[in-house]
């Protein structure tokens, strides 16, 4: 076994004491010094069900009509999400509307219960849509500092993350159990925008 | 190798703390082997753990208590109000079970089908009841639909897919009217929403696997039993909406 000599040793002792000359704050507490812009635009969209749920919607959907769709969404989604974004940097700010939402679980929800059988067209044309208008109501939310762009960045990143997975993991589904589970959780995410949408009415 | 008496020497890592199988005898150093082998000792032991650890979080999820980690005000709350609230009355518990039950006995494609129905329709009755329609007899239709339903699953009633399908629908309606919008104030309507309706699909899961002994004729006795169960229970749900 090689040992250390004691000339190699004294070196790293006193590197280590080097480094040990000049601490700097651990800031262990991300209360203190957030997570930087990328982050807090990632941990935005995966702490809102109102954007997180109609994108795994999408992406069960896409995954069941197979991997040519899931391609297609992979890039359509996060691009349009982006472009929409950045539109909506340049906008006054706007609060999104629960029946927009609502809207966007019926339907989204609806094709995953009723595997809806459209065309690749169709589903670039919903996944555009899709990213367009969320990007665009998190883009007015954002304001207009350079950090904002960046938070987008990060928003669009965990929306590539989510399709990829989630549209991944249900393409390689072969078991019909598997994938009525998949429906099933589809009629759940309709069921929510139903009930979203009722609460939407009473407010309004 | 031999040791100083001349006997067979055991190796030097069979010693009791490291192979607690290994018994190393003190005459003559002949190793002796206990019954049963390292391998399933381990095994068992390793089982036993699993056991005991399952059991400790089975535990531990019988008290929860709420998390506020750093989200929204009342959005956590929103969520779990929504999971607990279709647990908390016996009366939904029983009818959702029965569902489940009464989909396992039709078999595919009612297996699924029910359980995606009924989340749905109950839905529409809750946004009915969130639009101010009203809707009489909601108590008399829930406890309708447990004896219907534990009475279908006690006689196994085959009709129709889209009877069936029809006839827990309808129910839903009732359940949704009188269940989905209680929301609490100052909680998340959508994950109160989705907590809401993801519970109501999971008692349907479990009533779906409780269905699973259909397959076996003393499974059938069961579920027979199970539906018997939910009608009577119905009954006392229905004398306690009269009373």
């Amino acid at each position: 076994m090689k040992h250390l000599t004691f000339s190699r040793l004294s070196v790293y002792a006193s590197v280590v004491f080097a480094v040990a000359l000049c601490p700097a704050p651990a800031r262990a507490h991300l209360n203190s010094t957030g997570m930087g812009p990328i982050y807090d635009g990632l941990m935005h969209f995966f702490m809102s069900p109102e954007d997180l749920v109609p994108v795994l919607a999408l992406a069960l959907w896409v995954g069941l009509r197979g991997a040519s769709y899931g391609r297609r969404a992979l890039f359509v989604l996060p691009g349009a999400w982006l472009l929409g974004g950045l539109l909506g940097l340049t906008a006054s700010a706007m609060n999104g509307s629960p029946v927009l939402s609502s809207i966007w679980f019926l339907l989204l929800g609806g094709f995953v219960a009723a595997d809806a059988k459209l065309s690749l067209r169709v589903a670039t044309a919903v996944a555009t849509l899709l990213g367009l208008s969320h990007g665009y109501l998190n883009g007015t939310g954002m304001g207009t500092s350079g950090s904002a762009a960046v938070a987008l960045l990060g928003l669009v990143f965990a929306v590539f993350v989510l399709v990829a997975l989630s549209s991944a993991f249900v393409v390689r589904l072969r078991v019909q159990w598997a994938r009525i589970a998949v429906r099933v959780a589809g009629s759940w995410i309709t069921a929510s925008g139903l009930l979203l949408l009722g609460w939407a009415v009473r407010k309004g | 190798m031999r040791n100083p008496k001349g006997g067979a020497t055991a190796s030097p890592l069979c010693t009791e703390s490291v192979f607690p199988h290994c018994d190393t005898a003190s005459k003559g150093g002949e190793i002796k082997k206990s019954p049963r082998p390292l391998g399933e000792r381990v095994r068992v032991r390793g089982n036993l753990q699993l056991w005991i650890l399952t059991f400790a979080i089975f535990i531990f999820a019988l008290y929860p208590s709420y998390v506020f980690a750093h989200v929204q005000q009342g959005e956590a709350t929103g969520f779990l109000t929504g999971l607990r609230h279709p647990i908390s009355g016996l009366d939904h518990v029983l009818a959702m079970v029965a569902v489940g039950l009464w989909g396992a006995q039709l078999g595919a494609p009612a297996i699924w089908l029910l359980p995606v129905a009924f989340p749905m329709v109950m839905a529409m009755g809750a946004m009915l009841g969130l639009m101010g329609l009203p809707l009489p007899g909601i108590e008399y239709g829930i406890a309708a639909s447990a004896i219907l339903l534990g009475a279908a699953v006690m006689f196994e009633v085959r009709p129709p897919l889209a009877a069936a399908a029809i006839l827990v629908g309808f129910f839903a309606i009732f359940h949704g009217h009188a269940h989905g919008t209680e929301l609490p104030p100052g909680q998340s309507a959508l994950l109160y929403s989705m907590g809401f309706v993801m519970a109501t699909g999971c008692l349907h899961a479990v009533g779906i696997g409780i269905g699973t002994v259909h397959r076996w004729s003393w499974g059938q006795t069961v579920l027979r039993v199970a539906g018997a169960v939910v009608a009577m229970g119905g009954i006392f749900f229905m004398w306690k909406a009269f009373a």
